[in-house]
Formats: structure tokens, C-alpha cells, sequence
């Protein structure tokens, strides 16, 4: 016989340590005993991200919604919502403030990922069936290209790769020159290289047409029958599914020429990318289509007066457009709403590192980031405190937990020595080095600087040799003071806005981890543990019971001790490879 | 006299939209989404797509509609598997194998009650309403 209700129990983590196993075995013992065990099934369930609420029981059909539960709280669940249908008031979420909490579910809001996880991307009619061409539709018979901009004006909408450049202003340079020009190009950048963020692949992946519907809208608001989307080739299913999702177009008349019969052509070619960091920049992006090696050049004059193969040309971020289709059909104002007073709208990040839910969030603009890692992402795995959030990947900074309440928009990261930036959001706990994490961005801004101006190529290596020699213990305090006579040159003097950038990484840290730089080079410890040349491991004689694991595993044969006696780790042989560290289940071996 | 392309693309977005309404109404009709990105492939989508189709057959299950998705944004519980069936709640599974994807077609399918563990919920209701006016 069929289950009427479902009682979910979440089994996340942090709910375990409250006793979440206990209220589960609770209620299912109660069910047991009554009659209702046929109609109700208690289930575990994976985390439900409201953590710091929990534990949490959610009931369904009926969507309620109990936190902070106790095992005593088992028998009114059964007793009173189960059995008499009446759900118990003083354990649903409370909504005394509502800013905060009722949010709680809505905290996401979906516009660009809206069709992400819900149509079958290669499946054209799902797309239609959500509204998809709508707004093309739309533009082209009841509006002029004028209008599209103004609604694009009045939604605030900013570029989404990064520098948060108004769409409109970029759309409405173009529009200006079109009649000087005999060819106008529109291209989608879909060159995600950031380490850490995916948003962009996620997109394309989940929801094509959605670019490709906004890359028509460009057209006909820029006067362009042309676009290109340079993709780098490392995202195979995007491709494939972005060639599927124009096939369809053209067969139902949405892209080719005299679009839906209103007169309108505009086509879309792919263009494939290397996967080179700096491709990724505009004026770089264009040369690579134009088969050129991918170096930036000096700006002005903006692609949007002269691009790609010296013709006005608009060149926007996946990300933007998958928003322009919602913003034309729901108009400027609605989007306007959302988000803070200089950034509208939402923003998805791509949340990985030490959190428990990563994955792809898209939330308004200024929530802040103590919501999205705690509430969204389930707080830190294993119970190890928050330390710094890294942003906007090798041309960002990090965010310290004393900032995790200040509202996340363009001006405030910016004002935190960070960048919004594509969206990457890596999260370290206290078991990360920021010496070490530093120097890994330095790295990939060495191996990813084109190498065409000087501040940037010696610029970079500089630096990271620097970096390198403080992690192994062979820093000294002139080596602070040179980063920084480095770094504000090279923001300066840099070519394009990846080698502006390049040194953020190092700035943002020395401002809020100063101390973790001094404990390298003074003290000549790694405060994390992570830098294998300052570490040392030591066994401490009040924890270790002599149980071998770690001289067993040790690959050097430099444990010794006997039997049921506390060990001893030479340090002379010690390799530093922490096998020792990881295979105690005592915590005996100790990081110093 | 040839019809206006404009009206089609309407006409095709109400019939389609009427499509996937009726799905969700009809008591016979089991929708099962799942996620295809390049993260959920990764974390084994496929081999719970094959195990998945497999299995319905084997069972005899022939009014269910799998449909292939991008990822829903819940990466640390891949591969996702949503299941829509009338009777039911709709649930999202996570931490999908091919053995789990057997056990939900026998014990969410046929025997209408949940799989222990491997519920996850919506990481967010989609709040962006479908707009009044159909264009």
C-alpha cells in the first residue's frame, strides 16, 4: 500500500552531531507502534543547507518545514501533524525576520540558469515551451533596436565575465556607428578560464539556446547579421550540444535568414579556442578568431567601435546574454528590482573548494557570503572553521571570515581588494596555506601571460620566485616589501586587464594574512602545515600507544619504537610526506 | 494562403507547453529528469542512464518519459535523478549508482515510498514565475 506522507530527516553532517540519527530512530520507532506505520515513511535524507538550523524534519507532501527539532519533538511531529493533520507551529521556521530567513529557499533566484536542470537542452520545443523565443519575437515585431537597449538600460544589467561593464553602453556604442560601418559582428565569449568557476559551461551545457536567442537580439539591436561564439575546445559537450542547438534554430526558421519572415537574417558560427587564459580577453578574443595569435592590444579603440576584423563588433559573456532573453520579455524594471543600488540582478557562482554543497548557486546581487557558504553551501565539511573565500580566480583576491556579512556586488568586492570576476568562489578552511594558494595563482598567471609587454611576463615570475622562496622557508622580510614595488607597477603598466590583475592575489592577501607571510619567513613555520619544506612532524609521547601504523607506513623507515611504546620520527630521514600525519587515528603525529 | 511564422512559433509554444502540463496531470506518466552536464557524465551519469533504461524495461515500465538535462546546480550530489509521478512528491535523488538507480525504479516506482539516503532537496524553488501574458 502506497505511503500517504513522507517524513524527511536530514542525515547532512551537522545535523548528525544534533542528534538527527536519534530523531530518526524516534520517529520511526513511534510510527512503528501506532497504526500509521503503513501510511507514513521516514526517510534520511542527503543535507538540506540550512545548517546552522538544524536538525531539520521536512514533511511531505505538505512542504512544512521544521528546524532546530529535538528528539523530544518526535511525538508532537507524529502525534499532532501526522495523526491529526495539525503541524506543530513552534518548530517551522520562523519568520520574525523575514529579510533573512523566509528566504531561505528563495535565496536563489534562477534567471540565467533558469532552464538549467529543467529542459532537455537538445530538445528545441522545451526550450519554446519556456518562453524560449519569445522575446525575439517579440523585439523584432513590436520593437526597434532602440527600445531593446533602453530596456537593457533600464535593467542595470553588467557584463557578467568580470569587469562589470554596463551592457547597454557596450550595445549602444555599436548602434551609434552601425550606419558607418558595412559589417557589425556580435560574439558570445565563452572562453571560462578561471580555475574554480563553470558557470559558463553549465550554461551552455544545460540551456543553449538561450545564448543564441540573446546573440539574435544583439544582432538586431546592433544591426548585425553575423555572430560568432569562441568556445575553448576543452568543453566537448558544450560544443556538441551548442552545434545541435543551432541545427535546430535554423530548421525552425529562428536563425538564418529572414527570421520568423520579419526581414531580420542573422546567423552564429563557433569558433574553437586553444584554452588559453588570456583568450579570454576581448581584444585577445577577437585576434584569435582572426586567426592571429590571442594577444591583447591596447584599448582604446574599444571592440565596439573597431573589433573583429576592424568592425564594430559587441562581445559579451555567456552569462550576460543568458539573461537578456528574461530581461527584453519581462522588461528593464523587473531585473532592475533585484539586486543592489549600482549591481542588478543576480550572479551564479560556482562554489567549490572545502564546502559541503558546491556546486552552482545563482543568487541576487549583495547577498551576502556567509549566506551563500552557510546557508547554500551547507557550511565547512568536518567541522574546521572558515578562512578566506577566494574570488574572481588568478585576477581576484580573498575575502576574510571578518567580511563574510558584507553584501557581495561589484563596488564592495572591489573596495575589499577582490573582483566579482567570472564567479569562481573557492572556499579554504584552516588547513590551507595562503602563501601556498597565492603562489599556485602566481603560477597560472606565469604559465597563462602572453608574454607581449614586459611588466606583466618578468612581472608574474618575479613574483612567484619570490612567493616560491618564502614557502620554502628562504624568505626574508625585504622579499614583502618587493612584492608589493612589484605589484603597483604592474597594475599600472600592464597591457590588458589580466596582467592589471595578476598581482591581486598577492596584495589581497598580504592586507588580511600579513601574519601568515611573516610566520614563513620569521619564524620559519607554516602555520597551515602545508608547506612541506617548514614543516616538521613530531610524535608526542602522551597520545601515541604504540600501535605501528605509522612506522608501517612510514615509505622512508624513519619511525621507530617498540610495541605498545611511544614512537619516535627521525628527523634527519623524514621525508615530509605526511603518511604518518594522516594514517595516526590518534592524532598523535603533530604538524609543527 | 501560408501561415504567419510569428503564429506558428505561438501556436507551437502553447501546444508544447499544453505537452508538458498534461504529462505532469496524467497519472500515468512518469517523468524522470537527469543530469547530463559535463559534471554529472563525470560522476557516472551514464552508466545510471543505461542501469535506468535497463531496469524499466526489465520491469515492464513503459509510460515513463526520460529526459536528458543539464546540471540543476547540485554538483556535490551527482548524478541527480528527479523523478515526477503522480501520487508522489517530486524528489530529487543524488548520489545516484547504477545499483540506487534499481532500488528507486523498485521502490519509488512500483512500491511508491522513498530510498533512504539518497533524497536531496531543490536547492532552491524556482522563483522566476512563468510570465502572465503569452506572447
Amino acid at each position: 500500500m502506497p505511503y500517504k506522507k513522507f517524513c524527511l530527516v536530514c542525515s547532512g553532517k551537522q545535523c548528525e552531531s544534533g542528534k538527527s540519527e536519534e530523531i530518526y530512530k524516534e520517529l520511526k520507532k513511534l510510527t512503528m507502534e501506532s497504526s500509521i506505520c503503513q501510511n507514513v515513511q521516514i526517510v534520511r535524507t542527503g543535507c538540506f543547507g540550512l545548517c546552522s538550523k538544524g536538525p531539520i524534519v521536512k514533511i511531505l507532501p505538505d512542504e512544512t518545514f521544521y528546524v532546530n527539532v529535538d528528539v523530544k519533538d518526535a511525538k508532537a511531529i507524529i502525534n499532532d501533524h501526522i495523526i491529526a493533520g495539525q503541524p506543530v507551529e513552534r518548530l517551522m521556521l520562523k519568520h520574525d525576520n523575514p529579510a533573512k530567513e523566509s528566504r531561505f529557499y528563495q535565496k536563489q533566484i534562477r534567471i540565467a540558469l533558469r532552464n538549467c536542470g529543467i529542459i532537455n537542452p537538445e530538445d528545441i520545443t522545451e526550450y519554446i515551451a519556456r518562453d524560449g523565443y519569445a522575446a525575439l519575437s517579440m523585439a523584432l515585431f513590436e520593437m526597434k533596436p532602440m527600445d531593446i537597449i533602453e530596456e537593457l538600460k533600464k535593467s542595470g544589467l553588467r557584463g557578467r565575465g568580470g569587469a562589470g561593464f554596463p551592457t547597454w553602453m557596450k550595445w549602444k556604442f555599436t548602434h551609434d556607428i552601425k550606419d558607418q560601418a558595412d559589417e557589425i559582428f556580435i560574439i558570445c565569449n565563452a572562453d571560462e578560464g578561471d580555475p574554480g568557476a563553470y558557470m559558463d559551461r553549465s550554461i551552455l551545457e544545460g540551456d543553449p539556446q538561450s545564448v543564441l536567442e540573446a546573440m539574435a537580439l544583439a544582432g538586431y539591436a546592433c544591426g548585425s547579421s553575423m555572430g560568432y561564439i569562441y568556445i575553448r575546445a576543452e568543453y566537448p559537450l558544450a560544443i556538441e550540444r551548442l552545434y545541435k542547438a543551432m541545427d535546430q534554430a535554423r530548421e525552425y526558421g529562428l536563425l538564418g535568414k529572414n527570421i520568423l519572415g520579419s526581414g531580420f537574417d542573422f546567423d552564429i558560427e563557433i569558433r574553437l579556442g586553444a584554452g588559453a587564459f588570456v583568450c579570454g580577453e576581448e581584444t585577445a578574443l577577437i585576434a584569435s578568431i582572426e586567426g592571429e595569435r590571442g594577444m591583447p592590444r591596447p584599448r582604446p579603440p574599444f571592440p565596439a567601435v573597431k573589433g573583429l576584423w576592424g568592425k564594430p563588433t559587441v562581445i559579451n559573456n555567456v552569462e550576460t546574454y543568458a539573461n537578456i532573453p528574461k530581461i527584453i520579455l519581462r522588461g528593464g524594471d523587473w531585473f532592475g528590482q533585484i539586486g543592489t543600488e549600482k549591481s542588478k540582478g543576480t550572479k551564479v557562482f560556482a562554489l567549490t573548494g572545502k564546502i559541503n554543497n558546491s556546486g552552482l548557486v545563482e543568487v541576487p546581487m549583495g547577498t551576502t557570503l556567509r549566506e551563500i557558504i552557510y546557508d547554500i553551501g551547507g557550511g565547512i565539511p568536518n567541522g574546521k572553521a572558515f578562512k578566506a573565500a577566494q574570488t574572481g580566480g588568478p585576477s581576484g583576491g580573498v575575502i576574510t571570515a571578518e567580511h563574510l556579512d558584507t553584501p557581495i556586488d561589484y563596488e564592495t568586492l572591489g573596495a575589499l581588494g577582490s573582483m566579482m570576476g567570472s564567479g569562481g568562489m573557492i572556499v579554504m578552511d584552516e588547513d590551507d596555506c595562503i602563501v601556498d594558494v597565492t603562489k599556485f595563482y602566481l603560477d597560472f598567471s606565469v604559465d597563462e601571460s602572453c608574454g607581449k609587454c614586459a611588466p606583466c611576463r618578468i612581472g608574474t615570475r618575479k613574483m612567484h620566485n619570490i612567493l616560491r622562496k618564502i614557502t620554502m622557508g628562504k624568505g626574508t622580510m625585504d622579499h614583502i616589501q618587493q612584492l608589493r614595488a612589484l605589484a603597483v607597477p604592474m597594475q599600472k603598466a600592464s597591457l590588458c586587464g589580466l596582467g592589471q590583475a595578476a598581482p591581486n592575489p598577492i596584495l589581497s592577501t598580504l592586507k588580511y594574512f600579513e601574519d601568515e607571510y611573516l610566520a614563513h619567513i620569521r619564524d620559519h613555520r607554516c602555520p597551515a602545515g602545508v608547506c612541506k619544506a617548514l614543516v616538521t612532524y613530531t610524535i608526542n609521547p602522551d597520545i601515541c600507544i604504540g600501535c605501528t601504523v605509522c612506522s608501517r607506513k612510514c615509505p622512508n623507515n624513519c619511525i621507530t619504537g617498540e610495541r605498545k611504546k611511544p614512537h619516535v620520527i627521525d628527523q634527519d630521514n623524514c621525508i615530509k610526506c605526511g603518511i604518518c600525519h594522516e594514517g595516526c587515528k590518534f592524532g598523535a603525529v603533530q604538524i609543527a | 494562403m501560408e501561415m504567419n511564422p510569428r503564429e506558428e512559433l505561438k501556436k507551437l509554444r502553447e501546444k508544447k507547453r499544453l505537452e508538458l502540463h498534461e504529462r505532469k496531470g496524467n497519472e500515468n506518466i512518469i517523468e524522470i529528469l537527469i543530469g547530463m552536464g559535463s559534471s554529472g557524465i563525470a560522476s557516472g551519469a551514464k552508466n545510471v542512464l543505461q542501469a535506468l533504461n535497463e531496469t524499466l524495461e526489465e520491469r515492464g515500465i513503459s509510460n515513463a518519459i526520460i529526459r536528458k538535462t543539464g546540471s540543476l546546480g547540485l554538483d556535490h550530489a551527482e548524478p541527480t535523478l528527479e523523478i515526477r509521478m503522480n501520487g508522489m512528491p517530486d524528489i530529487i535523488y543524488g548520489k545516484v549508482t547504477p545499483d540506487v538507480t534499481r532500488r528507486i525504479v523498485d521502490r519509488h516506482i512500483l512500491g511508491r515510498e522513498l530510498v533512504c539516503g539518497h533524497v536531496f532537496d531543490k536547492p532552491a524553488q524556482d522563483v522566476v514565475k512563468e510570465p502572465k501574458h503569452a506572447l
